[in-house]
């Protein structure tokens, strides 16, 4: 008796996925950036002794082939469907080494984000979206050995800058989107975005350096299958 | 009459005073400098703590800037409660004494009251005599002003201007922080060059320089175009020094790299293009937000105002040399003013040349605050030299009225005294 339901729904999960794909690629870079800077982190004496070798911005992370990190890809206009389950997953952001970690990362609206600190010392965490929306502005003290905050954030935006004002030249970048086909490029600059329905989309890659205020590069592509799709971010 | 020393002792006073004050617009300057202005996200709290008693190895990073400035700033507020108490008990009498005492017990009382939260670093919140204050501070301000205007500028009436406009500058300090709003912190950094200025005026009326000076003997007086420039290009340096606080509170490093080219033009572009890739080139170390077509024209601006200034100035240093004496202050002033304006132009430039280190930003601040007192005392020589000197006519020497100090210079007879 079991045999043909447990049949039915295996069909109805391959028609699924037949009906969705991964959208895979890799962002490159294309031009020279100026050199990173090192961090001086002498005004705190526990940041400075948690490393050894010298520490650098990390506006451009570029390996060997020109492979861009840190970039949001993610699905821009073309979804039919409009409400998405917020993710019970909550994300954690790590101030580590005196150091945000992941530098760049992806959200939904309304999905939990841990904020937790890690280092011997205390952080602010300061988390600045675009002023007169529903994102709302805040600054939570976090002093070491404190528990782990959660925020989120109610609607859209490409991308909310978290800093800390303490340690200035700490910050990262957290993008909020009301969908979850996003992905952010590793150091290779390969990203993955799984579970795109079959359709026509406007997939845009996004790059804070690059892009500032400004719209990333995007491109149009049509899902039926898993699909392969590259960018070009062009220094001007 | 008050016995000399007193008079002394006042006025070292009130110099001292101002002379706390342009230090802590450096320090002021600094915390904006490093970036450091929200590294205390609570207030009149730190960290949850009482002010006083923040634990000092917590001072570390943006926090010793921010701290310094909050504790540095509760000196000067002390300091100018001192004087506005010291002066309404020279200048005031009966219950006008009394009730000015009174309210600045009560405003220092309302201010004492910190309240402190658990020590774990959650913010308390603002208590409510704090928003009551935000709401009182500007109206007593703004009448302690016109109060002021109304007297011809008496001592007592200038003294509590200074002391309405310190708690309220520390007001807006803490609001700045807590409604994240880095339009306040434009205020804030206004307010304290005018108090600087003020507390200048007031050191200036209880000097013995403005005492012992003698210019209603004085045969020449400044024309009225020197007059006018005077007033002009203190305006203008205010105009400019608002500029200069909007530009640093946009928080976007240095809209432009180079100087005195602008992107290597005299002009440069400010399509979005030419911005982005201004954006792209520009590495930093902090946190500063991306440049926009905006900031670029309110640096270009600041350029403009500067050499205005600067000619401005310099006229003026030119017209008193001819028109007065060699001892007479208005035209010492003025050529110290002109060589201020100089290096203030020269810092400006250092600031961009060493890609806004904050020892130069931070000196380029202090130095305009200092140009815009400056002005203001050159106004009061100004208009003080125009009108004739009347006997009797000093409030300062212990005679308790409300005669007006500001349109007065004293005679030879209140000398004697």
């Amino acid at each position: 008796m079991k045999t043909p339901y447990l049949g039915i729904l295996a069909v109805a999960a391959s028609l699924q996925l037949a009906r969705s794909a991964d959208i895979t690629g890799k962002v490159v870079l294309k031009g020279t950036p100026k050199p990173e800077l090192t961090i001086d982190m002498a005004s705190d004496a526990k940041c400075a002794a948690l490393h050894s070798q010298p520490v650098t911005t990390r506006h451009y992370v570029v390996n060997k082939d020109g492979g861009l990190a840190n970039v949001l890809v993610f699905v821009k206009s073309g979804l039919t469907e409009k409400n998405f389950p917020t993710p019970s997953e909550t994300p954690l952001i790590d101030q580590v080494g005196c150091e945000y970690t992941p530098y760049v990362m992806g959200v939904m609206v309304n999905q939990k984000i841990k904020i937790k600190n890690s280092d011997p010392t205390l952080h602010n965490v300061h988390a600045m979206p675009k002023p007169g929306t529903a994102n709302k502005e805040f600054n939570s003290a976090q002093p070491a050995g404190t528990g782990v905050l959660e925020r989120s954030f109610a609607i859209p935006e490409v991308a909310i800058q978290f800093k800390c004002d303490v340690h200035p030249w700490m910050f990262a970048y957290v993008g909020v989107f009301d969908h979850p086909f996003f992905a952010v490029t590793d150091n290779e600059g390969n990203f993955k975005i799984s579970g795109v329905p079959n359709g026509k989309y406007t997939i845009e890659a996004y790059h804070r350096k690059t892009h500032g205020t400004n719209p990333g590069v995007t491109q149009e592509i049509a899902v039926d299958g898993s699909k392969k799709l590259d960018f070009v971010i062009e220094l001007k | 009459m008050a016995p000399k020393t007193e008079n002394l002792w006042l006025s070292r006073f009130a110099a001292f005073t101002a002379l706390c004050t342009l230090a802590l617009i450096c320090v002021g300057g600094v915390v904006t400098s490093k970036g450091a202005g929200m590294a205390v996200p609570d207030w009149p709290t730190s960290y949850g703590y009482n002010m006083f008693f923040f634990p000092i190895d917590r001072w570390v990073g943006g926090i010793f800037y921010e701290h310094t400035h909050r504790l540095f700033a509760v000196l000067v507020g002390l300091l100018t409660s001192i004087l506005a108490a010291w002066l309404l008990g020279r200048e005031a009498t009966g219950r006008a004494c009394w009730m000015g005492w009174i309210v600045i017990v009560v405003l220092l009382a309302m201010l004492g009251q910190h309240g402190s939260g658990d020590g774990t670093g959650v913010a308390g919140g603002v208590p409510i005599h704090f928003q009551a204050l935000a709401l009182i501070m500007p109206l007593l301000l703004v009448a302690g002003v016109v109060q002021s205007i109304r007297t011809g500028g008496s001592l007592r009436w200038l003294a509590m201007t200074a002391f309405f406009a310190v708690i309220l500058q520390g007001i807006l300090g803490g609001l700045r922080v807590v409604l994240f709003r880095d339009q306040i912190g434009v205020f804030h950094a206004t307010l304290a060059q005018l108090f600087l200025s003020l507390l200048a005026v007031i050191a200036l009326l209880t000097s013995s320089v403005w005492n012992r000076w003698t210019g209603g003997r004085d045969a020449v007086k400044p024309s009225r175009e020197l007059r006018r420039l005077s007033f002009v290009c203190t305006l203008l340096i205010l105009a400019q020094l608002v500029l200069g606080a909007t530009m640093r509170h946009q928080h976007a490093g240095l809209a432009i790299a180079d100087f005195p080219t602008a992107y290597g033009k005299l002009w440069p572009a400010m399509d979005a293009a030419s911005i982005a890739r201004y954006n792209q080139a520009r590495v930093e170390v902090g946190a500063v937000n991306p440049i926009t077509a905006f900031q670029v024209g309110l640096q270009l601006m600041h350029r403009i105002v500067a050499l205005l200034i600067a000619l401005g100035v310099a006229l003026c240093a030119l017209l008193a040399r001819r028109q007065l004496g060699r001892g007479n202050p208005l035209r010492r002033l003025s050529s110290l003013w002109f060589g201020m304006i100089l290096l203030q132009a020269f810092l400006g430039a250092a600031t961009i040349w060493t890609g806004k280190s904050a020892d130069f930003a931070t000196a380029h601040v202090a130095v305009g605050a200092f140009s815009l007192a400056t002005g203001a005392l050159a106004m009061m020589f100004a208009t003080s030299l125009s009108v004739p000197a009347r006997s009797g006519a000093s409030a300062v020497h212990g005679r308790r009225s409300d005669t007006p100090a500001v349109l007065a210079p004293p005679t030879a007879a209140t000398n004697a005294g």
